[in-house]
């Protein structure tokens, strides 16, 4: 039968994490694993609720940026002032992610660790460079965010690791970012293909810098370098736009499931990556 | 007086709006649903379904199972009788497989435990021995010969060259000489469609809680829209006599048709007798998807004829239904339903069921109408675009009326049609402007509706209240409908009214709660039986007052005298009546019993405004408008949710739900994450606008509203689409991959 | 493991329990509490019909832990109304029918409730972003907006 602790330190979480020789999962915000559980998906032997853990619900300043607890609940987290106007497109990535109800309780850690391809959270936090810090039998080790996935419902984390914190850092000014999937309805869906995009601009209005990342059409993440670059030195000219999302379809390698098809999630992701660079275009202060 | 036909008066009660009777118990979480039961000595029931699509079952050993302690019983189809006739036997073998497993989900084994955790470890422990078989689960493709057979032994006799033994019925229906009228034709359009299976997809799972005793008798809580055929099924499956088992319904989480039947009730009764003790099931979600009542999946060709000034010279559908792994008659009512609308000289309608590996479909709101009357609807609107005609003029021109001989054979009494596409034509929705990119769509839809049997007490209390005993489990607010019409006859206040539901030991059969019924029918019965009580209650004031019953009038809730040679009395109340009805013979009621004729068929004209974003084939809904006949609107509110209710499902069917099987034969979406129902953030406010044209057959005039509304979203959407972004989908849904492939993505 | 004995605060009174380790906080309140108002139409948080608040946060009670109430305060359906007295949005869901069947009922008043205690005069759209994880097969949502709308009138006494 399975076990329920609530940790009372993260080191605890981490030595009950290794010490198990069954199946374990890290119990936050639940909205993943409750679900597993009620599926049968899973039969854990252990369950670790980190939300008792002193501080990891906390959403501290630091270094110009943010570090969020991994047991920040997202509802919580689009409350909070400070992060939604740093990161904007994190932010509506985490506030995407289910109901009313799910926002409540899920997190954006656990979203990260549910590793599924289609996580909301998780291009947002990529295309921020968003590092987080795990807690492990041997330590404590910070990990950048796009390290984290391996596969449909599988992470690089170790066994006996749990992440406590994500930081998202300071930016310049003329920055930011924004998210956009895509879902047959307006909500309650899981996203079809999704594109956050961040930009820093020049003084003249030129992107300075660019990062495109598309979620839903691979087995991970996937960063559209090229798609990226295209964008830098320009002030998101149509022709540019249309470079760039035949940069994005370029590195789309999605499957034809019950959610959509290969040409779907291709074309849309392309789609997507347009819409949300004019968004963060805008809101760095952008003026086409 | 004729008592059923109808006759115009000026209501008092009738058309306000209420508060239903059952609303606190509602808001605050009182009201008992399925689930919400126990009984002392409960054990958990749960059941072993099938991962196979199609595959014999060679053995089941539950030895093991049995021996886990805290098991109680386990069941598998064996401990169930062998029924001989093919009705009873489908419903059974539904519930329980014998031989052989028809679907993904069917159920093969049930256990009763003394907890869920318990449960669950003991249908782990059921081995099933299955020998898998090729199985098919598309209608195009189950109808081919060569295909994989479903059931041995209910094929159709005399199959048509091309068909496979999975078909078990044909129908036709029409008149005139189709081919002579596409000669007289302008333009013939010939298209053909799919539409995909739909599920009801009511919050509430279905529930049971049954009691069987060693002395035979039973007792079975459950969530159903009708606890006597509930009943009915259960004492066939059961070998129990009708008296023995007493059925209760409880509120009800939405049913839509999906619970006209009996999925685990008949399995929570053969287990409490084996374990000898109350056992209550509850459906999961996915159980509920993969082993209940969807619609059926189709595939349809219809053709079209009509002249250049939009005049319908011929019209034909063949129409493929399949309604999963039984045989079921749905395709017959797609076949008369195709083309009621039009007033039509040659008109042909053909249907085919054909067997599938999948679940045995169950009613679901205007059963195989939405699905034909959609590609029909298409096809008209496609031939007003190829004429330039305007939509609404031409169902104008083409539109059924009082003579109309149908195209399923019946000419109509007086019916709403013209009036309606009158109504929706001069609505400011279909001339208000649309913005670049948006497109205005409309159809027409229709349904039968249907009366039958019904049972209703009244009992006048002695302090002027009066009680309303009927059998129909309230869906929609039907216990307020059932009440306005019972003060409305006695002429006392709504409030004095209280209408119950009663268990199938209380009253007479009544049908189950369906084909939009029960505020035609029941209401029929009720105000009859008001009338009796009536009767009765004039008897006991001419005893007061000393003269002749036929010396009795009954005006305004109270009893008079006839005329002024009965005598100078005051008034006399139902509630002075009442009062002293002790003394004058004993307690009042009055019953009514009737399987009743005459529930009038109901039209409909939906007109919506879409926008597709052209780059990711989106669709969004803008603005919907409902025009319904619904006869005389007893409680006005709940007429427009029936209306606005329909229209959502209908838009859900037309954008987004469908079942989806793999290559393996599994059902891939059985929640409400993948299985998409509409949000309230999907949708804008729906209009509605009520036309009441009383129905011939009812005192009042009262039509059936229910299930109209679910037909017209298809095509309308479809058309708005069409309007909006230049492409005509044949295919249902039209989920976003769909529109963008459609428009070259 | 055998059963947790949780101690919790449910519509303001102390409630002490023993649970399962997979225990959901909705089958505690149901099949322990007899509190059954929240209904189970999912079981993984798509439906909304099991929501309650939790430390004053909506949730799905399918998706908590009963382990997990330990110390907290919850408020379900069968705390809404004062007494005799219905909430303003109890009242006005009856007088605008925005109920039929009424399975959804529950879930929907205490996400509505949460909604206005946030956002007194919300737009419909708001409205419907709020509610869109409480599934309605009956009414088309039409009338449960307007019934939304109206109790947030009524309490803010426009």
């Amino acid at each position: 039968m399975m076990r329920y602790l609530a940790a009372s330190s993260a080191r605890e979480a981490a030595e009950a994490l290794a010490a198990e020789g069954g199946v374990t999962r890290v119990l936050a915000g639940g909205t993943d694993v409750l679900v597993q559980l009620k599926a049968g998906l899973v039969e854990p032997a252990l369950v670790v609720d980190i939300k008792k853990i002193p501080g990891i619900a906390d959403i501290t300043p630091e270094a110009g940026g943010f570090r969020i607890g991994a047991a920040v609940p997202n509802a919580v987290l689009g409350e909070h002032a400070g992060v939604v106007a740093l990161w904007p497109g994190v932010v509506e990535g985490a506030n995407l992610i289910g109901s009313t109800q799910v926002q409540g309780r899920c997190t954006m850690i656990g979203n990260l660790c549910n590793a599924s391809p289609a996580g909301d959270a998780v291009p947002g936090l990529v295309a921020a460079n968003a590092v987080v810090r795990i807690e492990g039998p041997s330590g404590t080790r910070d990990c950048p965010v796009a390290e984290i996935p391996a596969g449909p419902g599988k992470t690089t984390l170790k066994k006996g690791e749990v992440i406590t914190s994500v930081f998202v850092p300071a930016r310049p000014k003329g920055a930011s970012d924004a998210y956009l999937r895509f879902i047959p309805r307006t909500e309650m869906d899981i996203a079809v293909a999704s594109a956050a995009v961040s930009l820093e601009l020049n003084a003249d209005g030129t992107v300075e810098a660019a990062r495109v990342v598309l979620g839903a059409v691979a087995p991970t993440v996937v960063i559209a370098e090229e798609a990226g670059k295209v964008l830098v030195g320009s002030r998101l000219d149509d022709a540019t736009l249309a470079k760039m999302a035949a940069a994005c379809e370029a590195v789309c390698n999605p499957i034809d499931d019950k959610r959509g098809t290969v040409a779907f999630r291709t074309k849309t992701a392309g789609t997507l990556a347009k819409r949300a660079a004019v968004i963060a275009y805008s809101r760095a202060g952008g003026s086409k | 007086m004729a008592f059923d036909e109808y006759q115009k008066r000026d209501f008092k009660q009738v058309g306000t709006r209420v508060r239903r009777p059952d609303g606190v118990d509602k808001v605050t979480g009182r009201a008992m649903y399925g689930a919400d039961a126990t009984a002392p000595g409960m054990l958990v029931g749960r059941i072993l379904r099938s991962p196979h699509a199609h595959a014999r079952i060679k053995s089941i050993d539950t030895s093991a199972a049995e021996a886990l302690k805290g098991v109680k019983a386990v069941l598998t189809g064996a401990d169930l009788p062998v029924q001989d006739e093919d009705f009873i036997r489908d419903v059974q073998d539904n519930c329980m497989a014998r031989n052989k497993a028809l679907y993904d989900g069917h159920a093969v084994a049930a256990v009763a435990a003394v907890d869920a955790a318990t449960a669950r470890a003991a249908l782990k422990l059921i081995k099933v021995d299955y020998e898998v078989l090729p199985h098919v689960t598309d209608v195009d493709v189950a109808i081919k010969p060569g295909a994989a057979v479903v059931q041995d032994g209910r094929t159709l006799e005399n199959v048509p060259a091309g068909m496979s033994e999975n078909l078990t019925s044909h129908c036709e229906f029409g008149h005139g000489d189709p081919e002579a009228g596409f000669a007289r034709a302008d333009k013939i359009i010939a298209r053909s469609f799919r539409t995909a299976a739909t599920h009801q997809g009511y919050i509430e799972p279905h529930a049971a809680l049954a009691n069987v005793t060693s002395d035979g008798k039973a007792e079975l809580w459950c969530c159903t829209q009708g606890q006597f055929y509930v009943r009915t099924l259960c004492a066939a499956i059961m070998g129990m006599e009708a008296s023995q088992l007493r059925v209760t319904a409880s509120e009800i989480g939405g049913g839509f048709g999906g619970k006209t039947t009996v999925f685990i009730e008949p399995v929570a009764l053969a287990l409490s007798r084996k374990a000898g003790r109350p056992v209550k099931i509850v459906m999961t979600r996915d159980e509920v998807f993969r082993a209940t009542g969807p619609t059926v999946h189709t595939s349809m060709d219809i053709r079209i004829g009509m002249t250049k000034d939009g005049k319908i010279t011929a019209a034909e559908a063949h129409l493929r239904y399949s309604g999963g792994a039984f045989p079921c008659g749905t395709v017959d009512m797609g076949a008369q339903a195709a083309f009621a609308a039009y007033d039509l000289e040659h008109v042909r309608t053909y249907g085919w069921n054909v067997l599938t590996n999948r679940p045995k479909e169950a009613a679901y709101r205007a059963p195989g109408a939405p699905q034909a009357i959609y590609a029909v609807e298409s096809v008209v609107d496609e031939l007003c675009q190829h004429f330039g005609l305007d939509p609404i003029e031409v169902r104008l021109k083409n539109a059924a009326k009082k003579g109309t001989k149908s195209s399923y054979g019946p000419t109509f009494p007086d019916i709403g049609l013209v009036a309606i596409l009158e109504a929706a034509k001069a609505h400011p929705h279909y001339s208000a402007p649309l913005a670049p990119g948006q497109g205005r769509g409309i159809s027409c839809g229709f349904w039968f509706n249907f009366g039958g049997n019904s049972c209703v007490s009244m009992n006048i209390n002695t302090d002027g209240t009066v009680g309303v005993t009927e059998g129909n489990p309230d869906i929609g607010g039907s216990r307020a409908s059932i009440s306005l019409m019972a003060a409305e006859e006695l002429g006392i206040d709504y409030d004095r009214v209280r209408t119950i539901v009663a268990d199938t030991s209380s009253l007479g059969y009544n049908d189950v709660t369906d084909g939009s019924r029960v505020t035609f029918a029941v209401g029929l019965a009720t105000i009859k039986a008001a009338r009796d009580a009536i009767r009765v209650m004039r008897g006991r004031a001419a005893k007061i007052w000393g003269i002749e019953e036929e010396a009795v009038d009954w005006k305004d809730g109270a009893a008079i005298p006839a005329g002024p040679n009965a005598g100078k009395f005051p008034p006399m109340t139902l509630a002075e009546i009442a009062a002293v009805s002790f003394e004058t013979g004993g307690p009042i009621a009055g019953h009514h019993e009737v399987n009743v004729d005459g529930a009038g068929v109901s039209f409909g004209v939906h007109i919506v405004d879409v926008e597709v974003d052209k780059e990711t084939g989106a669709t969004k809904v803008l603005r919907y408008t409902v025009f319904q006949d619904a006869g005389k609107a007893v409680h006005p509110s709940y007429v427009e949710g029936q209306m606005q209710g329909g229209a959502v499902q209908g838009i859900g069917w037309a954008l987004n739900e469908e079942y989806i099987y793999g290559a393996d034969g599994r059902l891939q979406n059985p929640g409400f994450l993948d299985y998409r129902v509409p949000v309230a953030s999907d949708l804008p406010m729906i209009d509605t606008v009520i036309l009441e044209i009383p129905n011939p057959g009812h005192p009042y005039g009262v039509r059936g509203v229910g299930e109209t509304g679910i037909v017209p979203p298809l095509a309308a959407i479809s058309n708005a689409v069409s309007r909006s972004a230049g492409i005509r989908l044949s295919e249902l849904p039209m989920s976003p991959p769909r529109v963008l492939r459609a428009l070259g993505g | 493991m055998k059963s947790i004995p949780v101690s919790t605060t449910i519509n303001g009174d102390p409630y002490e329990f023993l649970c399962a380790p997979d225990e959901t906080l909705l089958d505690v309140l149901r099949n322990r509490l007899n509190l059954t108002g929240a209904k189970e139409g999912c079981g993984t948080g798509d439906c909304g019909a099991c929501s309650v608040t939790l430390n004053g946060r909506l949730v799905c009670s399918c998706l908590v832990l009963g382990a997990e109430a330990e110390g907290a305060e919850i408020a379900t359906i069968e705390g809404m109304a004062d007494g005799d007295e219905l909430h303003p949005l109890q009242r006005q869901f009856i007088d605008h029918a925005a109920l039929q069947c009424g399975v959804c009922t529950p879930g929907i008043l205490v996400a509505a409730k949460s909604l206005l205690e946030r956002n007194p005069d919300p737009t419909d759209e708001e409205v419907r972003y709020w509610l869109a994880g409480n599934l309605c097969r009956c009414t088309g949502y039409d009338k449960i907006i307007r019934a939304v709308q109206a109790a947030a009138a009524e309490m803010r006494g426009a």
